[in-house]
């Protein structure tokens, strides 16, 4: 049994093999591989005996719950008015120049991945991002620049996303 | 049961606690227009085009999704009720690709009537199809998906979900990016789906539609050098008329056979005769594995056996119980029998290359056209059915040719491979191939007919989600000894959601059945995906009643009398199972992906 396998049988054994257990294990999925991938979804159906267009369906309803490969770091900017009007167009260009990468795509060593978000209720705080789970706010280029800078510098794992290539 | 009276356009009615305003409108002849509202169908309530006045109350409410209350007064027709509709309709056909003069479901589509009747012009929204990034996938050879005509009704999902239990279409994102997507919007060919034709049938645009075939027909009957052979299948001849303006529930087959030849057909011939056929290959080939199973005891042979003429279980099984592929039949499906034999044995017959010979075959389902399709369907050494035409398709081909359908004298089936028992018109019924290989089978092994009145297998008839008969064999022929004291047990079970449900039954070992029936549609295939439209309970009442009616004023109803069917096996197959049935009568499965 592959790896997946294995951990869509132990996310069922946990929390069951109802209509109700389909989110908790989506979520599951993503914490540990950062995306949902037509394999671990077609599991999930069989686990759960529902149809594999229900699963994508259901997943492709929810932002967090990604349906492509994704980097280690994923960098959600809002996008929502009032961060737009703190800048945010500034700080994901600079993202963009930092990380070599357009809004969407992933970095090709597949730590990070650029994307925009709604809003995650920062508005007090603008222009904000999420890297995975942490909120940064009142960002500015050079905050950012920095923030970047840190991540790269504590994690010197070479392990790229073997999905990515 | 205590019933609800209310007041309907001013109008008294009563109706029993529980029943919707719509229903109860239907029952003052009241018409309330729907769209995602279908009888066979869980309620949605996601249009709003349904909507009416409820005195007393500011918001209107959706008719098919609120239940009558006692003293409601209701208004079906106020200006307030038509302006809500009319912006409905405008908000819905403003995101549908309404290009209707060049759409398929041109003059058959529901939203366009409702357009029509709702005078929406052309000064009313912006149209927002121009924004969207849609697909339309062409890629399927049975059916067509136009995302730029969906309205998001969702009555496929709900097919596909509750009639089906396949779920091989869900809603997918959110927010104008909502969607009706396969998984991962994989073409509908690649993945589960078992090309049925349900949601086909209850589309009420031009968002989901067979692939039609009807100009490749039409460009082979004007070819000099092609010699046209067309099969009907037993469900066609008593749903046609629906489609020519008749009522349901009438036989038209003599009409059909009229109207074949005057379209340009050179051989008009009948399915049933394969059915026919199917019936005895099929029925041997039981008993076969009930004596390898009972006598030889030999672990290879799978009981129980499933039948194998429909496409959509076909393909259902192949996805879901891959494991379970040994226990269905070998024996191909009538339409594809058909064909293997009229580009062997009917071209040597009647002198014709089979080069030459073009094979087409008049459907009331879908899938027929995938299963046509199929690589391993070329056993007569070339396509065995060249083009697959849905009942819906004919109708429109007889229109085309300036037919009037009912002014027609009844014709009779060309021969040879025109004559049919009634056994064989019953395949177009669920429980019909059942009852059919009872009649047969019983008479192999015991000499005498089924123990059964007039022939008639009442217990697997009917729209019971499952039924289940079992007939002890006593006295047999001693060839077939070993069956003496058996209780054959039988199960049919129509629409894929009662498969799953017989299917899994067997997986788990509750169920201890020797031969299992399933058609992929409700109903079987007089409720087929390539049936006129619209098909519902009532209507596959009417369409069941006049098969049995068929079967009961045939001359000879088991498919072993059939006289050409007796001829076909001394000149030409020899022997049921023997070599040449191998070649051409039977065929093999794939299994295939759960998505």
């Amino acid at each position: 049994m592959s790896e997946i396998t294995n951990l869509v049988k132990s996310l069922a054994d946990k929390h069951g093999r109802y209509q109700e257990s389909l989110l908790p294990i989506l979520q599951g999925v993503v914490e540990q591989h950062k995306y949902l991938s037509e394999e671990a979804m077609v599991e999930i159906a069989r686990e759960l005996d529902i149809s594999a267009a229900r699963v994508f369906g259901t997943a492709s309803f929810y932002s967090f719950l990604n349906t492509r490969p994704m980097g280690k770091y994923i960098i959600r900017v809002c996008k929502t008015i009032t961060c737009m009007m703190h800048g945010k167009n500034q700080i994901i260009q600079e993202l963009e120049k930092s990380l070599k990468i357009k809004l969407g795509e992933t970095t090709l060593d597949g730590k990070f991945t650029l994307l925009e978000t709604n809003c995650l209720g920062q508005c007090h705080k603008g222009p904000a991002m999420l890297i995975n789970d942490e909120p940064y706010t009142e960002l500015n280029p050079e905050k950012v620049r920095e923030i970047i800078q840190s991540i790269k510098l504590n994690d010197t794992s070479k392990t790229s996303n073997p999905d990515l290539n | 049961m205590s019933k609800i009276n209310l007041t309907i356009d001013h109008i008294q009615v009563s109706v029993d606690k529980g029943a919707t305003i719509l229903e109860a409108a239907k029952k003052l002849n009241i018409k309330i227009p729907t769209l995602c509202y279908h009888e066979d169908l869980c309620v949605a309530g996601n249009c709003r085009v349904c909507v009416v006045e409820q005195m007393g109350s500011d918001r209107l409410v959706p008719s098919c999704a609120t239940p009558a209350s006692e003293g409601m007064e209701i208004l079906t027709n106020s200006l307030k009720v038509r302006n809500a509709r009319k912006s409905v309709i405008e908000l819905l056909v403003s995101e549908h690709r309404a290009e209707c003069t060049r759409c398929y479901k041109n003059g058959v589509c529901e939203l366009q009537h409702l357009s029509s009747e709702y005078l929406i012009g052309e000064d009313g929204l912006i149209d927002l199809v121009a924004l969207k990034n849609y697909t339309i996938d062409y890629f399927s050879p049975s059916i067509i998906k136009d995302d730029s005509k969906c309205i998001r009704c969702q009555r496929c999902v709900r097919s596909c979900d509750q009639l089906q239990n396949i779920g091989a279409l869900s809603v997918a994102y959110k927010g104008e990016k909502m969607k009706i997507a396969s998984f991962f919007e994989k073409p509908m060919y690649e993945v589960v789906c078992t090309n049925c034709g349900q949601c086909v049938n209850r589309c009420p645009t031009g968002a989901l539609i067979e692939r039609n075939y009807i100009d490749e027909v039409w460009s082979a009957i004007n070819n000099p050098q092609k010699h046209l052979v067309v099969q009907t299948a037993p469900a066609v001849r008593i749903a046609l008329g629906e489609a020519l303006g008749m009522e349901s529930g009438n036989i038209v087959t003599g009409r059909m056979v009229a109207a074949l030849r005057r379209l340009g057909f050179d051989s008009v011939l009948d399915t049933d005769f394969t059915a026919d056929l199917t019936i005895i290959e099929e029925g041997n080939e039981l008993l076969q594995r009930l004596k390898g199973a009972l006598v030889d005891k030999d672990p290879e042979v799978k009981l129980p056996m499933t039948t194998s003429c429909s496409p959509g279980w076909i393909k259902y099984i192949e996805h879901m119980y891959p494991q379970l592929l040994p226990n269905v039949s070998t024996a191909k499906s009538p339409q594809q029998m058909f064909g293997a034999l009229v580009k062997t044995y009917y071209a040597n017959k009647i002198k014709v290359d089979p080069e030459d010979i073009v094979s087409v075959s008049i459907m009331p389902c879908t899938a027929k056209k995938y299963e046509a399709n199929r690589p391993e369907m070329h056993s007569s050494g070339y396509k065995d059915v060249d083009l697959v035409l849905t009942t819906r398709e004919l109708a429109r081909m007889i229109e085309q040719a300036g037919i009037d359908f009912k002014a027609l004298e009844n014709e009779e089936f060309d021969s040879f491979m025109g004559v049919s028992s009634g056994a064989a018109v019953i395949f177009g019924a669920t429980g019909g191939v059942m009852e059919a290989a009872l009649r047969t089978a019983y008479e192999i092994v015991t000499g005498r007919e089924v123990p059964f009145d007039g022939l008639n297998i009442t217990p697997v008839r009917g729209m019971d989600e499952v039924k289940e008969a079992a007939i002890k064999i006593e006295n047999p022929l001693p060839e077939w000894s070993f069956l003496d004291g058996v209780e054959l047990k039988t199960c049919v079970a129509h629409g894929l959601a009662n498969a799953k449900k017989v299917m899994d039954s067997v997986v788990n070992g509750k169920a201890q059945y020797h031969f299992i029936e399933i058609m992929a549609c409700p109903g079987g295939c007089l409720g087929g995906g390539g049936q006129p439209i619209p098909t519902n309970m009532e209507i596959r009442k009417r369409r069941t009643e006049a098969i049995y009616r068929e079967d009961e004023g045939m001359p000879i109803r088991k498919s072993h009398e059939n006289p050409e069917v007796v001829k076909l096996y001394e000149e030409f197959l020899k022997k049921p199972l023997g070599h040449k049935s191998h070649e051409l009568l039977h065929t093999t499965y794939t299994p295939r992906n759960r998505y």
